[in-house]
């Protein structure tokens, strides 16, 4: 037996990062097969588009780098990046989309930090910004749900979709955005904002065939799945609590206040749980160890950060959906909150103790 | 005094440049680059106010009290921005108008007042002038390798609306390299400025880097004392 001297901690769980980033991708299956489903085969295509690319841009940069491609690459955190970036997309946004913005995650996000482990920004969201800044209209065209949609369309279809704008038949991307009555169908978040701002009540606007039982078609399903994926990593011990509990606890909460004051403008909690990206961005996203806070009370800070700023951003911005906006600038706060949140080391006194 | 123009030349435009060294006068470095014709504009308005106030620096150098040279420089250097100014809203008022707060604001460049203060203010005439001439030329070709890389990501094209800057005859030079069914909105906001401008450096970075290499394997074969002859 031997009795060699190592460094605490003592016990750890023995996942390595491949093993944690492939539980990510595995656990973001049942919600990626949910999406393929409600929202079209489109989703399958941009995953392809997206590993490809952030492969390929990793194996250069590292070749650049003079650094050991495989072992590197085997670490699946591009892969995991470029999940994040193919779901967060519309399903059917161009091709030359999703690669752009990988590459980009990966080649100025990530490597240009130095890689793994010292990215200052989430790369998947930071990709998510720049195409959202640089490309407005495209990356706001989101199908409306399968059942809504006028047009079936099959998987060859949605290969033609991503890569010429239209059907294999030639139904174009404009068409197939439109609903029964020719208007073109927006996310139930940005209906429910645009109508708010024409003057309807949300009661008026969830009459809208986007919306079922006051929730939008799809996404609450969608959600579900994320959510179910999410609680599976955590079932996993490859996320803690702490951050998806404060990101949709302080969500959850300060849309109850709003919502109570004034439901006729203010969107509740369950619909604000339920669309958009939350429970994607609460147990994937914010959750990235290496852009999230590190500390156990940094990591409550920062999640209601990102709840709160959500919350604003969502009811007041400019954008209808908020998650990658708050976890770049919760990213930023992060030196800061672990600065101020380091833990009291076993045997010493905090600072207000001492005297 | 013998002064090194070689030596001057290597300074403004490489090892020393405004621009990608010394980081000076980035506010209008990063905020007018989104075409060509813009930073074209501004690098050679730069260029001009340069080359003026180093000019007057230098030949009044002995009569000015070292406590008030500052102020003094400021001075000479917004006469010329004025001038300058008044310059292109008479000739070139289309770039005078896209140009806008950050042709007065030349005179908060800190490139310029740089060169008063560490060049012009001890030296003659002609070497001020031509340190003048290289500096500003070494800024202004930052300005317009950036404003080319923005508007050609960013638009797809090159020179376009040069003739606000050069007259009307200058709209043939405009070029359409790639045609874009969307513009690279990025390219042509700010953060494609700083992210442009990072890139520049770290080129300027890699090219020093690989030279200093070759240089080093150089000096390493080179043998101070051969006692035999190698087989």
């Amino acid at each position: 037996m031997s009795l060699r001297i190592a460094s605490s901690p003592h016990q750890h769980n023995q996942k390595t990062t491949r093993q944690l980033m492939l539980w990510v991708v595995v656990a973001a299956v049942p919600a990626i097969a949910v999406q393929s489903y409600l929202f079209g085969y489109g989703v399958l295509v941009q995953l392809v588009l997206a590993i490809s690319t952030a492969w390929a841009s990793e194996a250069l940069v590292l070749m650049l780098r003079d650094k050991t491609i495989l072992p590197r690459l085997n670490d699946h955190s591009a892969l995991v990046t470029a999940v994040l970036l193919a779901v967060s997309i519309p399903a059917y946004a161009p091709w030359w989309l999703v690669v752009l913005g990988t590459a980009f995650a990966i080649i100025m996000v990530k490597q240009l930090y130095g890689g793994l482990g010292f990215n200052l920004f989430n790369p998947a969201m930071a990709a998510y910004v720049l195409l959202l800044i640089a490309f407005p209209v495209q990356m706001t065209q989101w199908l409306p749900p399968a059942s809504l949609q006028q047009h079936a369309l099959g998987p060859m279809d949605a290969v033609c979709t991503v890569f010429n704008q239209a059907s294999c038949q030639g139904v174009t991307l404009e068409q197939l955005r439109l609903d029964a009555d020719g208007m073109t169908m927006a996310t139930p978040l940005d209906t429910a904002r645009t109508d708010l701002t024409m003057g309807l009540t949300l009661p008026e606007s969830f009459d809208k065939p986007i919306f079922q039982n006051d929730l939008g078609v799809g996404w609450f399903w969608l959600n579900l799945a994320w959510l179910a994926g999410g609680l599976l990593l955590l079932q996993q011990r490859v996320i803690q609590w702490r951050i998806p509990i404060s990101v949709l606890g302080s969500l959850a909460l300060c849309s109850l206040v709003a919502w109570s004051i004034n439901p006729d403008t203010q969107l509740s909690p369950v619909f604000q749980l339920f669309s958009g990206a939350t429970m994607l961005a609460a147990f994937f996203i914010a959750t990235d160890p290496v852009s999230a806070s590190t500390t156990a009370r940094g990591r409550i800070y920062y999640g209601v950060l990102i709840g709160v700023l959500v919350f604003v951003i969502r009811g007041w911005g400019g954008y209808p959906d908020a998650f990658a906006f708050a976890v770049l600038l919760a990213n930023m706060t992060v030196p800061l909150i672990d600065y101020y949140t380091r833990p009291r080391t076993y045997g010493h006194k905090t600072p207000q103790e001492r005297p | 005094m013998h002064t090194n123009y070689k030596e001057l030349a290597t300074q403004g435009l490489w090892s020393n440049n405004p621009g990608l060294v010394q980081l000076l006068g980035l506010c209008p470095l990063l905020a007018v680059t989104n075409t060509v014709t813009n930073a074209l504009g501004l690098g050679l308005a730069t260029l001009l106010v340069l080359l003026g106030s180093n000019l007057v620096v230098s030949s009044i150098r002995n009569w000015v009290p070292r406590e008030i040279r500052i102020p003094v420089f400021v001075l000479v250097i917004a006469s010329f921005v004025t001038a300058v100014q008044l310059l292109m809203n008479a000739f070139t008022y289309q770039l005078y108008l896209a140009l806008g707060i950050f042709i007065p604001l030349i005179v908060t460049n800190c490139a310029i007042i740089g060169r008063a203060e560490a060049f012009a203010s001890k030296n003659p005439l002609l070497p001020s002038a031509f340190d003048a001439l290289m500096m500003g030329l070494g800024f202004a070709a930052v300005l317009v390798v950036l404003g080319g890389m923005r508007e050609l990501l960013g638009q797809g094209t090159l020179f376009d609306g040069a003739d606000a800057l050069l007259g009307p005859w200058a709209s043939v030079l405009r070029i359409e390299v790639l045609a874009l069914d969307h513009y690279f909105l990025l390219a042509l906001l700010p953060p494609g400025a700083f992210i442009g401008m990072g890139l520049l450096i770290a080129a300027k970075n890699a090219i020093d880097g690989r030279r200093q290499r070759k240089q080093q394997v150089k000096t390493e074969i080179t043998r101070a004392r051969v006692t035999g002859t190698i087989v």
